[in-house]
């Protein structure tokens, strides 16, 4: 392309060099620019040729691969750095993911603790307001025998006081001795009959 | 400008520039703005270039953005093959923007409005496209001038418009360039004419009344600024377009 572009441009100046040589006939119009009788005129068109063709090799040699070098650089840069970010951003999300099953998973474990602690707490306080109450219960027994037998004493004390007192009582009332046997037999009756026999 | 008459022509007369040495190899003050033009855009880029910053500064930014923009024109225009014309296309839309630019300058010579020089261009942007579809097809590139899908009888009147219409390509691409240079800058110096000419006649009320042509000059520089680039533009693109004609044929 480059040997195109030479050939054509070389063409093309000397084309535009016999133009204005040729124009020199149509000399006399009043407009500078097309005034072709001025050797000027055509060659500046020479010179306009050999800048161009400069320019040309300074601008597809150096300066424009360099700026296309440095753009590109920039887009593989900034293409470098997204697929960065988007590597840190699914890794932190995997991270976050898991950072959540481990808080869900301890959640669940603390549950089961919890739960299993309630239960053990329950089934001690049961056993122990069992041995509570069977403790309460015997004792309650012992108590209810001792009455018993604290009555049943006092009982047994009541009758020779009661018989003492009765025969005293008969004495004095009839004044004369008694009968033991029958007074035994009033006093036995008389508790049977209140129910303390 | 002496005497009462506007010489509105008289700023595109060539003369021979770089003293005597340009003198003797009739090098003109047309070359020596071209010349400072290939200054200017390898001062540009050596400044770019100097850095290769990651985070461009201003002068790299503005040489990255032209060097896309151009770019972007070839390979959307031309198709994946216009990465090879880029340099070429490069090299004419930053020489003739930097000469349009460069023109507006007062006392700077717009090496643009000189028929032979867009002439020049535009004769080897057709040789050279045409050079290029010869090149990719062959003798078939001749059928770039039969349209597909018309009547066999159409052809005869066909063929001949349009290979006129591709010849007459040079012509249209260099006269665009020159006629808007040209009149852009004699209107530039008919104005400013003027108020010399208002002020030589009327005295302070020239004075004051050159205010309008004055103003009119202004915002005639904010138009020719547009029009420098949006010429330097549809040169660029109009190669493209030729490039692809020569490429793909339709």
């Amino acid at each position: 392309m480059n040997r195109l572009f030479t050939t054509t441009s070389l063409t093309g100046g000397v084309a535009l060099g016999l133009l204005a040589q040729a124009g020199v006939a149509h000399a006399g119009s009043n407009m500078p620019q097309m005034d072709f009788s001025n050797p000027l005129n055509g060659s500046q068109v020479v010179w306009l040729v050999i800048i161009l063709v400069v320019l040309y090799l300074i601008l597809s040699r150096w300066a424009l691969p360099g700026v296309g070098a440095v753009l590109a650089d920039r887009s593989q840069r900034i293409q470098r750095d997204l697929d960065a970010a988007h590597a840190a951003k699914v890794e932190a999300d995997a991270a976050v993911a898991e950072l959540h099953a481990a808080i869900k998973s301890a959640r669940d474990e603390a549950n089961a603790e919890v739960a299993r602690a309630t239960e053990a707490a329950k089934a001690a306080a049961a056993q122990q307001a069992a041995e509570l109450s069977a403790k309460l219960d015997a004792q309650l027994e012992k108590a209810e025998a001792e009455i018993a037998a604290a009555r049943t004493q006092a009982l047994t004390a009541i009758r020779p006081i009661a018989a003492e007192t009765a025969g005293l009582l008969m004495t004095r009332l009839t004044g004369q001795a008694l009968d033991e046997t029958k007074l035994h037999q009033g006093i036995q009756d008389a508790l049977a009959a209140r129910g303390l026999a | 400008m002496a005497g009462p008459s506007i010489d509105a022509l008289g700023q595109f007369r060539l003369t021979s520039g770089l003293g005597p040495i340009g003198h003797a190899v009739n090098f003109t003050n047309s070359n020596e703005m071209m010349l400072l033009s290939v200054g200017l855009i390898v001062v540009a880029f050596g400044l770019a270039l100097r850095t290769r910053a990651l985070v461009p500064g201003r002068m790299q930014s503005l040489v990255e953005t032209l060097y896309e923009f151009v770019h972007g024109m070839c390979v959307d225009t031309i198709g994946e093959e216009g990465r090879k014309f880029f340099p070429l296309v490069f090299t004419l839309f930053i020489f003739i923007l930097l000469g349009n630019l460069l023109g507006l300058f007062p006392y700077f010579f717009a090496f643009t409005s000189g028929i032979v020089v867009t002439l020049a261009m535009a004769l080897f942007v057709f040789l050279f496209s045409t050079a290029v579809g010869f090149y990719i097809h062959g003798f078939k590139f001749l059928k770039f001038f039969v349209p597909a899908g018309v009547p066999g009888w159409m052809l005869p009147m066909l063929v001949p418009i349009e290979i006129i219409s591709y010849l007459s390509r040079p012509v249209s691409l260099s006269v665009r360039l020159f006629a808007n240079m040209t009149a852009g800058h004699v209107m530039l110096e008919v104005f400013a004419g003027f108020m010399i000419l208002l002020t030589a006649s009327l005295g302070v009320f020239g004075v004051v009344a050159s205010i309008i042509p004055l103003g009119l000059n202004i915002a005639l520089m904010g138009l020719e600024l547009l029009v420098a680039c949006l010429q330097a533009y549809v040169f660029a693109i109009l190669t493209c377009l030729y490039l692809h004609d020569a490429v793909h044929m339709h």
